[in-house]
């Protein structure tokens, strides 16, 4: 019974793996981490937000204009004004690309403020490419 | 005939509450006196993209003997922060106003960035500014030297060892064809390891300023600068002339 239930569970999870690739379910935070093996920086209670979009930049004052709410924000800036300008966009979280770092103080910001903060070692370019292939963007 | 040079205290990067990551307890009046207290003879009033709390910050300064230079920390197109400082209050807030019509019309949030206070010199709130002021302004490094000039100021890049908002974290290196003759390096920085990665910051004359957001951040050791007297011609030729500070 309990071996019926793993195989049943097993079944499920490549069901919705597939239901990902083909764009018919939506891609949490936390899916995105297991995708593309992110790490994920700040503690992480909202893991459950669906990302909708990516946004790749890092100009502050042309992130807070252009990110949409619910996008991955892509970028190497890891510091306590990008946490502002996530909340300001709403964004679902940042992306710290080519192994950038999170810095303290923007660590425990991003914590108070729930965000959260992932980390690749991959570059923007093959992140986003990667993202947008995980979201079936267009 | 001798000339006279005097050891200043000096902190030319001091951000009051007018600036939306400044503390509310950064009034004019409080850090006018603040500096006074960490043994400063000179300070510079350089809140964001504004100048609106100098004159407050100037009438402090006078009445306990502390020569104060308005200023702001410029955000250029390009995200890099430049310090100004202007020998006339008048000067600065014409500045200043040039500067906020090439702010983007982005609303300050308070409770996300932080209030934007202006104040008088009794510590009240006069008003708040709309704009937020921590945004780029459309003026690209590549302009700022002339237009200070233009304006009656003198400039230099912010904290060129940060790795963030600094004209080398943002353009790769420091570039020789902007115009500066001056830097500034923050409280913690390494000069000798930054001169060993940057040799073209050689050329220049650095200082350390405290880039202060709160009242405790103004206690620092400091260099001094030598200068003849305090004027602000006389300061800005220490650092660009005379003195190379460390």
């Amino acid at each position: 019974m309990i071996l019926y239930g793993k195989k049943l569970a097993q079944a499920f999870e490549i069901l919705k793996q597939l239901m990902i690739l083909n764009g018919e379910i939506a891609v949490t935070v936390k899916e995105l981490s297991n995708e593309l093996s992110l790490e994920i920086l700040t503690a992480h209670d909202e893991t459950d937000r669906t990302v909708t979009g990516g946004y790749c930049g890092d100009l502050l004052s042309w992130v807070m204009g252009r990110a949409k709410a619910g996008d991955a924000w892509i970028s190497i800036m890891g510091n306590v004004n990008s946490i502002a300008v996530a909340v300001l966009a709403d964004i679902a979280c940042i992306v710290l690309a080519d192994g950038s770092t999170l810095d303290e103080d923007a660590r425990v910001r991003a914590e108070q403020q729930k965000i959260i903060v992932l980390q690749s070692q991959l570059d923007q370019f093959t992140l986003c490419n990667k993202i947008g292939e995980l979201l079936k963007v267009k | 005939m001798d000339v006279i040079i005097i050891k200043i205290k000096y902190d030319f990067h001091i951000h009051s509450c007018l600036s939306p990551c400044g503390d509310n307890d950064m009034t004019p009046e409080n850090l006018v006196n603040m500096a006074k207290l960490c043994g400063d003879q000179v300070i510079a009033l350089t809140d964001h993209n504004s100048c609106l709390n100098c004159p407050a910050a100037l009438k402090a300064g006078k009445s306990i003997g502390l020569t104060v230079i308005p200023g702001m920390e410029l955000t250029t197109s390009e995200e890099i922060h430049v310090v100004c400082l202007f020998e006339y209050i008048k000067s600065a807030l014409e500045f200043s106003e040039f500067v906020y019509s090439h702010l983007p019309t982005v609303h300050n949030n308070p409770s996300i960035f932080g209030d934007q206070l202006i104040m008088n010199e009794n510590d009240e709130v006069q008003g708040t500014v709309d704009k937020l002021l921590i945004n780029a302004t459309s003026i690209s490094i590549m302009q700022i030297v002339s237009l200070m000039e233009k304006f009656g100021g003198f400039c230099f890049p912010a904290h060129i060892d940060k790795s963030s908002n600094s004209i080398i974290s943002n353009l790769g290196y420091f570039p020789d064809d902007c115009g500066f003759v001056a830097a500034e390096v923050s409280k913690s920085c390494n000069l000798e390891v930054l001169k060993q990665s940057h040799s073209e910051i050689n050329e220049l004359k650095i200082i350390r300023d405290s880039d202060s957001h709160s009242l405790d951040w103004l206690d620092f050791e400091n260099e001094t600068i030598d200068c003849n007297a305090l004027t602000f011609q006389d300061i800005v030729d220490s650092i660009t002339i005379h003195v190379d500070c460390f």
